[in-house]
């Protein structure tokens, strides 16, 4: 028997509500890790009480698995309390760096693909995973920057990545339909690129059209190019966790659980082909 | 480029728009991508933490200050949560002659400050019955803090958050003290007299209960030192701000 495909969403403030009181057909939800690293208060009470009727997925945005000067120790410290508090069903962040020299971003900035970085990626990843007790899945980042000099695709990167750590991948895949738009490379020869066996959770997602570049704003519902990038990487990945992820301009619930239910009818014809 | 050169420079690009670290990055319009996601992260996390300020001052003279706070103090914790911290200075600094912006800026600062802090359940009303009030000694619910104001912020503050017409910015006749605390998972204040915000500084720094009941006495005479001791003590009972009595 084929294992199954799980499918959730991320937990939003208009949807506190009936995330808590509802009876939502998620399999998951995904809660962005840093908004819940905090002492006490509303934020830790509404996530146990989440985390009593669902799984819950940690997404970070601020681990910086890709500053040369290391991982912050106190940030590491913080994500393994909620760890140890929620037994996540995944445990994830980004190919990106946020801080350096006491400077922080607060924005995922991109890294060249060299084998420097990916040595610093490398050590910082099995710091994170050493301290949490548990394997990180890495995303890959939008980027708007490519570096010269890279020695490396993304997706060389991230294979090598898994290869040298354990860690497993979170396959964003409107990142890669807008990494692949803005840099010119080829969507089919990343998702041919990436180790499909270590692809654990997936992110569906909008952008939005620049002037120059696609922007991945997560204000806008899955579009076409994004759903069918998606039944390509489920053909390769297999059973896997769907999240529809939206971070602004969010609309009523139903309208997400309608897209979550286009995930799940996908992923049915998939697995019957 | 090494790496710790490369973030670096992005860090300088996005602290500065400096056109050689640009350069030196590659170009192109996808370093003003990062640029406009950096500044408008932090001008939101702004407009979140200090919503009332924004009323006061108006978007347009907010987002002046905004921008120059982002200039002067770029972000250097791991959280988005924690910029602004510093935010009530640049206001203090920008507007010297309007002492109530800054006022109501730390005002709405503490109060997110005690959305996250720790949990601690108030005192149950039925284990006072036991207490030797002689020998009490408070611990106090982690989110109690004190404020010195000069202003009426604190009531600029009510009637913003409840978008009424605000009252003209006033000094107060004395100096005074906003005392803030969260109730459950609400933040909210009072504003109480300075002898009683000393009184609460002295016991949260191990002074005990009578200690304080003899100091008023000494000040007011035995029976009016009472009766306010155990009027701020009723209040702070009422709050919730008790958390624990230890006797010693």
């Amino acid at each position: 028997m084929l294992p199954p495909h799980r499918f959730g969403l991320g937990l939003r403030k208009p949807h506190y509500a009936a995330i808590l009181e509802g009876d939502v057909p998620v399999d998951f939800v995904e809660v962005i890790s840093e908004s819940f690293m905090v002492p006490g208060g509303r934020p830790s009470d509404i996530l146990r009480r989440v985390r009593e009727r669902h799984p819950v997925a940690l997404h970070g945005v601020s681990m910086s698995i890709g500053s040369a000067d290391g991982v912050d120790p106190d940030y590491l410290r913080r994500l393994r309390d909620l760890v140890d508090a929620i037994d996540p069903l995944f445990v994830s962040d980004h190919l990106c760096w946020t801080r350096f020299g006491g400077f922080q971003s607060h924005d995922l900035l991109p890294l060249p693909y060299t084998e420097e970085a990916l040595h610093t990626v490398c050590n910082n990843v099995d710091a994170a995973q050493a301290t949490i007790g548990r394997t990180m899945l890495i995303e890959n980042p939008s980027s708007y920057v490519a570096f010269a000099g890279a020695e490396m695709t993304e997706w060389e990167f991230l294979d090598a990545l898994c290869a040298r750590t354990g860690c497993d991948l979170l396959l964003d895949v409107n990142n890669v339909f807008v990494s692949a738009t803005n840099h010119g490379f080829d969507v089919h020869a990343y998702l041919a690129g990436v180790p499909a066996a270590r692809v654990r959770q997936i992110h569906l997602a909008g952008h939005s059209r620049g002037e120059t570049l696609l922007i991945d704003t997560h204000d806008q519902p899955v579009p076409d190019p994004v759903w069918s990038l998606y039944a390509e990487a489920l053909a390769q990945v297999g059973a896997v966790a769907t999240m529809i992820e939206r971070d602004d301009a969010i609309p009523p619930l139903p309208e997400l659980l309608a897209e979550l239910d286009r995930a799940r009818a996908i992923a049915a014809l998939e697995r019957a082909a | 480029m090494t790496l710790a050169e490369l973030q670096a420079g992005f860090g300088r690009w996005l602290q500065t728009e400096c056109p050689d670290a640009a350069m030196r990055l590659g170009g192109g319009s996808g370093l003003d991508v990062y640029l406009n996601n950096y500044r408008s992260q932090l001008v939101t996390a702004l407009q979140s933490g200090f919503p009332q300020l924004q009323r006061w001052l108006g978007e347009a003279v907010f987002l002046a200050a905004a921008a120059q706070h982002i200039e002067a103090s770029p972000p250097s914790a791991w959280t988005l949560d924690a910029y602004g911290a510093d935010f009530p200075e640049t206001i203090a600094a920008l507007y010297p002659d309007d002492p109530e912006c800054a006022e109501l800026a730390r005002i709405e600062w503490a109060l997110a400050a005690a959305f996250t802090m720790p949990d601690a359940a108030p005192l149950a009303a039925d284990s006072l019955s036991e207490v030797d009030w002689e020998t009490a000694r408070f611990a106090f619910v982690p989110s109690l803090a004190l404020l010195q104001v000069t202003t009426n912020a604190a009531a600029l503050w009510r009637s913003l958050a409840a978008e009424g017409l605000p009252p003209a910015a006033q000094h107060l006749p004395e100096p005074g003290v906003v005392l803030l605390w969260r109730d459950g998972f609400h933040p909210g204040f009072r504003s109480i007299e300075r002898a009683e915000a000393d009184a609460l500084r002295q016991l949260r720094t191990g002074t005990g209960f009578g200690g304080l009941c003899a100091a008023l006495a000494v000040a007011h005479g035995g029976r009016r030192g009472t009766e306010i001791a155990g009027g701020w003590l009723g209040g702070w009972l009422r709050d919730g701000l008790i958390a624990a009595i230890h006797q010693r």
